[in-house]
């Protein structure tokens, strides 16, 4: 494979990124170069100076150099506007491979003075550019895309600004720790029904559908959502639970044993549909995975723990 | 709290009336040299794209737009010839600029048009380099550049005004690295290529011809030509003679110049100076013409002259910028000695034919007179003698003109009589020339220097005597001697105006007038006046006059002036000192962690007063009450008051020296 000089570049600035839970941006951190702005400015005031020459006109002269140190004054300028910043970044919310995850991202502006046009973000944010209120610190949502099940660090981040001329653009390349669990995409439907599933057509042929309501029991921690009888407690019974007749034990074991003849990933996007459908049909399930066991339970807390559990599952 | 970035473009809608006022600011002196129709489309494009954007319809299409501009620089082609000279030129900026706005799209656009913008404020000083046009075009700088920021702050690109300050603090601070460029960036004598045909075209001056007319053209002319400063006190009025080219070449109608195929005269080595010489200083106005201007008669003048030839001072090139040199004149001088048969040919030639009453009238005069000084005599005094009147509007001459002026219509400005006298004398064969230049100035009280206007200009005539030299005789002083007495406007006729400051001397309007150009010399002095020479000069003084120490020098002054705003900027940014209520828990915080009960980071002051006193319930009182306090002093309503943060201070005073949890604390660490 051929290697572009580009990406050789990019991986050796990844690797001088800063790294830590929180980052101070400082002088050796930042980075600083002419927009495409400052070359057509510079370009205008060496035309200036020509002219000036030319015509030998002193007035010219003072405006080209006034010009030119300007776009010294304005490098200081877009400099300063990221010195001092602190960075500090939270875990994502956990997504399902092939979505979006979003890290929030703290950034501490301590100077006595707004930051104005800041940018922070993955690749080169030009146009989304946020306004730091001074002494103070303001959270944005950097998306990432989930690629593949796993852990997902934070990717590099670059906060840049080219505050206040425009004829710069300073940056600073940095590694903060977080990360996002990210949960096998589901296998898309139909899938084979994971044994032992409590469904109609698996039990006795007499017994009854959901719809045979068969009385009421306090509410246990775990019981579905959909089996709670809302008209109960709306007339302040406490928390009651729907108990239907004839229903057979509602509890189920996911296990990857089932489908070692699956790879992995395939075996893990499986499982993942079995647990969403599983969670959705308001039945019990525990998850057994290669020596890790989550009793059976129901909910969205069991079903994040059980997910989160794919999502770390060995590469 | 959080923040969406704002990813929008910045409203195009909002921020266009912004761009156009700033470029309106540029464009608006430039409207005085333009053609009106350029002008016109520049302000059409502007109005039309205001309203689109106000309706919130698209710019005209891409052919609509290529059609504007092909039609736009075909115009300026056709009324200029070119597309290149500078009057070309700019206008051609100024159309595509207004073009520009029409299809103006995105904040890029925007950018491009301010860059182009400062250009333009560049190209406006070739036309005015004036300390008003200087202020204004600063003015017009700063807008450009609120509007460069604001368009950085996507939350304010319609309102560059906020940014006025930060735009104002940074041109102030850009000032020390302009100065340094300004004073040692190699200035490089140009030009650097050839230029335009039209780019002197603003200079007004005297010219190397004198034809009737001429110089009552300059007379209305309000326009310094130079001013002098003066080592002593000036010479008296009617002695204030500017020389400038002799014109000795004659065709029948026009003088002109001596070309170089003349018979040198041999003037500066034979003059003789009868007085001390004055010494004073002139800044020359640009006249693009290759002459100095001194006091009648130079004898020594500073760089960038030649000595005198032919009777005047030259420059070593036309003089396109403001120079200023040192001359040394004498008032009383005899010039020459004797002149060969050749230049006595020279100085007496008349195109044969020309002027038949004229010479008649000579020839009258010579029979008359016994020697030519009295001939001399005897024909300046022929201007008062007959009914000639001096006036800046003589009637136009037909035919022969001397013949038609002297016999004639007998009024006329200097260049006539002037003319005609050097043809009456030639034609009795006395070698006569023609010199132009200025006769008068006046003290400007508010600077103490004397100011020459362009409305002083004057011709006048040298007669040779062979025992006398070259002599200066004036026949417009037998006309009209307030001319050189008091200057134009005593001498001319009631009911002829004069140009402005001639005219009505004394009032307010000409004090303030006087201030102003008193102001205005010093800006030419100290700053419009350096040049390479000059620069070369102050170089050898700082003995950086090689390449690497200026070099390192420019290098070395920029780098330590941006170093200093570096640093004034940074300190700044120190952190501020903490707030004395957030300082005062912030003691309490150590005295308890010190104890043993550090605060969790995300911990808020009741929730930590709540755990500690949990733990030391016998403190619970005074844990709470520095909570309370604190809370009050750092959140209370109306912000911290000075009794607030007292109180807290004596709270934690009182807890660390009265709570028995420190005594036991102080034990408890002296056991560890």
């Amino acid at each position: 494979m051929r290697v572009r000089p580009g990406h050789l570049l990019r991986q050796w600035m990844d690797r001088r990124a800063v790294r830590g839970a929180r980052v101070a941006l400082v002088y050796r951190t930042i980075f600083i170069l002419p927009t495409r702005t400052g070359l057509l400015f510079t370009a205008v005031v060496i035309a200036v100076w020509l002219g000036a020459v030319n015509y030998n006109n002193n007035m010219a002269f003072l405006l080209c150099f006034l010009l030119a140190g300007f776009a010294l004054t304005s490098m200081v300028h877009t400099f300063r506007n990221l010195l001092g910043l602190r960075l500090t970044a939270g875990n994502a919310e956990p997504v399902f491979a092939g979505d979006t995850a979003a890290f929030p991202v703290h950034v501490e502006n301590p100077a006595a003075r707004v930051r104005t046009g800041v940018a922070v973000g993955t690749t080169p944010p030009d146009s989304a550019t946020m306004n730091l209120p001074a002494a103070d610190a303001t959270t944005c949502m950097v998306e990432v895309p989930a690629g593949a099940r796993g852990i997902l660090p934070l990717p590099v981040l670059v906060v840049a600004t080219a505050f206040p001329g425009g004829l710069f653009r300073a940056w600073a390349r940095v590694r903060l720790e977080a990360e996002c669990l990210v949960r096998p995409a589901p296998e898309p439907a139909p899938v084979p029904e994971p044994p032992g599933t409590p469904s109609p057509g698996s039990g006795s042929s007499n017994r009854p559908g959901e719809d045979d309501f068969g009385g009421l029991r306090p509410y246990q921690p775990g019981d579905p959502l959909r089996r709670v009888a809302w008209h109960t407690l709306a007339r302040g019974d406490g928390l009651q639970t729907k108990q239907f007749t004839g229903e057979a034990p509602d509890r189920t074991w996911l296990d990857d044993e089932a489908l070692l003849d699956l790879p992995v990933e395939p075996r893990l996007a499986r499982l993942c549909r079995w647990i969403l459908d599983a969670e959705n049909a308001g039945y019990a399930y525990g998850l057994r995975l290669r020596g890790r066991t989550i009793p059976p339970g129901n909910g969205s807390r069991h079903a994040a723990r059980c997910l989160d559990a794919l999502a770390r599952f060995p590469q | 709290m959080t923040a969406t970035a704002t990813a929008a473009a910045p409203n195009l809608r909002r921020s266009l009336p912004w761009l156009a006022a700033g470029l309106g600011l540029v464009i608006a002196p430039h409207a005085f040299h333009l053609p009106p129709w350029v002008t016109a489309v520049v302000v059409a494009c502007a109005g039309a794209r205001l309203l689109l954007a106000r309706q919130g319809r698209r710019p005209p299409g891409r052919w609509l737009r290529a059609l504007a501009v092909v039609t736009g620089v075909s115009g300026i082609y056709l009324g200029y010839d070119t597309l290149l000279g500078l009057h070309a030129g700019v206008a051609l900026l100024c159309l595509l600029m207004g073009l520009k706005l029409l299809e103006l799209r995105g904040s890029r656009d925007i950018v491009v048009l301010v860059v182009f913008g400062y250009f333009l404020t560049a190209t406006q000083f070739l036309f005015n380099d004036s300390l008003l046009m200087a202020a204004y075009m600063l003015a017009a700088v700063w807008a450009l550049t609120a509007l460069l920021i604001a368009l950085q702050d996507r939350t304010a690109a319609d309102r560059p005004w906020r940014y006025g300050r930060l735009a104002a603090a940074m041109l102030g601070q850009s000032l020390p690295v302009m100065l340094i460029l300004f004073v040692l960036f190699p200035r490089i004598p140009g030009p650097l290529w050839g230029m335009p045909d039209d780019a002197y075209a603003g200079m007004t001056g005297l010219s190397d011809e004198m034809t009737p007319g001429a110089i009552s053209q300059l007379g209305r002319s309000d326009e310094v030509a130079l001013r002098v400063e003066f080592d002593d006190a000036p010479p008296a009025y009617p002695r204030r003679y500017w020389r400038g080219p002799v014109l000795a070449r004659y065709d029948g109608r026009s003088w002109r110049r001596a070309g170089d195929s003349a018979p040198a005269a041999g003037d500066a080595s034979r003059l003789v100076s009868t007085r001390a010489p004055t010494d004073y200083t002139v800044t020359l106005e640009p006249h693009n013409q290759r002459w100095l201007l001194a006091l009648d008669m130079p004898v020594e003048a500073g760089r960038g002259s030649r000595a005198p030839r032919g009777g005047y001072l030259q420059a070593s090139g036309p003089v396109r910028e403001r120079i200023r040199y040192d001359a040394s004149s004498v008032i009383a001088y005899r010039l020459g000695t004797g002149l060969t048969r050749k230049q006595q040919a020279y100085y007496t030639d008349l195109p044969d034919g020309a002027h038949p009453r004229t010479r008649q009238l000579a020839s009258r005069w010579r029979a008359q007179t016994g020697s030519d000084r009295a001939l001399v005599e005897h024909g300046l005094r022929h201007f008062r003698r007959e009914p000639f009147h001096y006036t800046l509007q003589p009637p136009r001459l037909d035919g022969d003109t001397t013949d038609a002026f002297l016999f004639d219509t007998r009024s006329g400005f200097c260049e006539h009589y002037a003319g005609a006298f050097a043809v009456l004398m030639r034609a009795a064969g006395i070698p006569a020339r023609v010199v132009t230049g200025y006769m008068g100035g006046r003290m400007n009280p508010a600077g103490d220097y004397m100011i020459v206007r362009q409305s002083d200009a004057h011709a006048w005539v040298e007669v040779w005597l062979d025992d006398r030299g070259w002599l200066r005789v004036d026949p417009t002083a037998y006309v009209a001697p307030e001319r050189v007495e008091r200057g134009l406007a005593g001498a001319l006729p009631d009911g002829e105006a004069g140009p402005g400051a001639a005219v009505g001397a004394g009032g307010l309007l000409q004090r303030l007038h006087l201030q102003w150009d008193a102001v205005n010399a010093y800006w030419h002095r100290w700053v419009l006046a350096y040049g390479p020479s000059l620069q070369q000069q102050l170089l050898q003084q700082l003995r950086l006059d090689s390449w690497p120490r200026l070099a390192l020098a420019l290098a070395a002054g920029i780098a330590l002036t941006l170093a200093a705003l570096t640093f004034s900027l940074l300190r700044r940014d120190r952190p501020l000192p903490p707030d004395p209520a957030a300082a005062a828990w912030g003691e309490f915080c150590r005295l308890l962690a010190r104890r043993g009960l550090p605060r969790a980071p995300d911990e808020g002051p009741r929730d930590y007063a709540r755990r500690a006193a949990r733990r030391w319930p016998r403190d619970a009182d005074a844990i709470d009450t520095v909570a309370t306090r604190y809370e009050i002093a750092r959140y209370g309503r109306g912000g911290v008051g000075a009794a607030e943060v007292r109180a807290l201070r004596q709270a934690v005073r009182a807890f660390r020296s009265n709570s028995p949890v420190s005594r036991k604390g102080r034990s408890s660490s002296g056991k560890r």
